[in-house]
């Protein structure tokens, strides 16, 4: 009998998923030849991060689980990038 | 006689979703221990632009984009692994386990000669070559050696715990319908990827 409560993520999804981040890695390495002066940094972890959505959503199931966990880790991710900007705004703005 | 019958019917008191958010919680705990380097790492590296720049150019790419691969395509396996057992195919699920601890194993001795080939070098803490070193490039390698360090306690961490899911699903206790602590296993594995795909552009692709 099919427990609709637990979805199973097939197995040519979690494929694709790995084609994704296998070009995405390829991609970030290709583009990290180019000097973008301002825009390197930005583009790596712009990259890194469309990466790790797929990670989060399909290989870690969140896209499928209860959207609680979504909700959890997106408040996680503003802690962290809070505790980010203001150390930043701290050193920029030190006499 | 209908025992046969009530057992196999008996409720168990279990609660999968308890435990994932339980699993979910303590990931929390390691973005955050992990995010406090990341913190180190940006603000020495907004310090110190040059001296970073010069020590990341000294990083080999191709060593970290072949371990980049090497790690999401263990976190395939892992993933490959739950769907093989919810679909009840115990074989197979064992079998992208233990490709699974293969690739953690590859991952490892990869690390092993990048950082041995450093370390031939006498570019580790502590040698006339690092205290010689602009303060800067010193740090970029302490928090490279503490970044990728911390990083390879974790895969061996999730081998161990991969190894232990498998002798769980050769002893049934995790089954087709019971595979939250594979689950949870998997996500630990997907955690040691996430934060490897951050490293590997902060510490080996911006230059």
């Amino acid at each position: 009998m099919e427990n609709h409560k637990h979805h199973i993520v097939e197995y040519l999804t979690n494929l694709y998923v790995w084609v994704g981040l296998a070009v995405l890695t390829i991609v970030t390495i290709w583009v990290s030849e180019f000097d973008l002066k301002m825009l390197t940094v930005a583009v790596a972890l712009g990259v890194a991060t469309v990466k790790a959505v797929l990670v989060l959503m399909y290989f870690m199931h969140l896209k499928f689980d209860s959207k609680i966990l979504t909700v959890m880790v997106i408040v996680t991710l503003i802690v962290f990038l809070s505790m980010i900007v203001f150390t930043f705004f701290d050193y920029t703005f030190r006499a | 006689m209908n025992t046969n019958n009530t057992t196999s019917t008996h409720h168990e008191h279990r609660d999968d979703a308890a435990r994932k958010m339980g699993m979910w919680l303590f990931l929390f705990t390691e973005l955050l221990l992990f995010g406090g380097l990341f913190l180190v790492y940006s603000i020495y590296r907004y310090l110190n632009p040059e001296d970073f720049s010069n020590g990341s150019h000294h990083l080999d790419v191709f060593m970290g984009a072949l371990n980049t691969m090497v790690l999401i395509t263990s976190s395939l396996t892992v993933a490959l692994s739950i769907t093989a057992i919810q679909k009840g195919n115990k074989t197979l699920a064992l079998r992208l386990l233990a490709a699974t601890i293969f690739l953690a194993l590859v991952f490892l001795v990869n690390k092993y000669f990048e950082w041995g080939h450093k370390i031939h070098y006498d570019l580790y803490p502590g040698t006339d070559l690092f205290k010689a070193l602009p303060p800067g490039e010193g740090l970029f390698y302490v928090l490279y050696y503490f970044m990728t360090g911390l990083h390879m306690l974790h895969v061996i961490v999730g081998a161990i715990i991969l190894a232990v899911m498998g002798k769980y699903i050769k002893d049934d206790k995790i089954t087709k319908d019971n595979y939250v602590l594979l689950e949870n296993g998997g996500l630990y594995w997907h955690l040691v990827d996430l934060i490897w795909i951050y490293l590997f552009p902060l510490l080996y692709l911006i230059h």
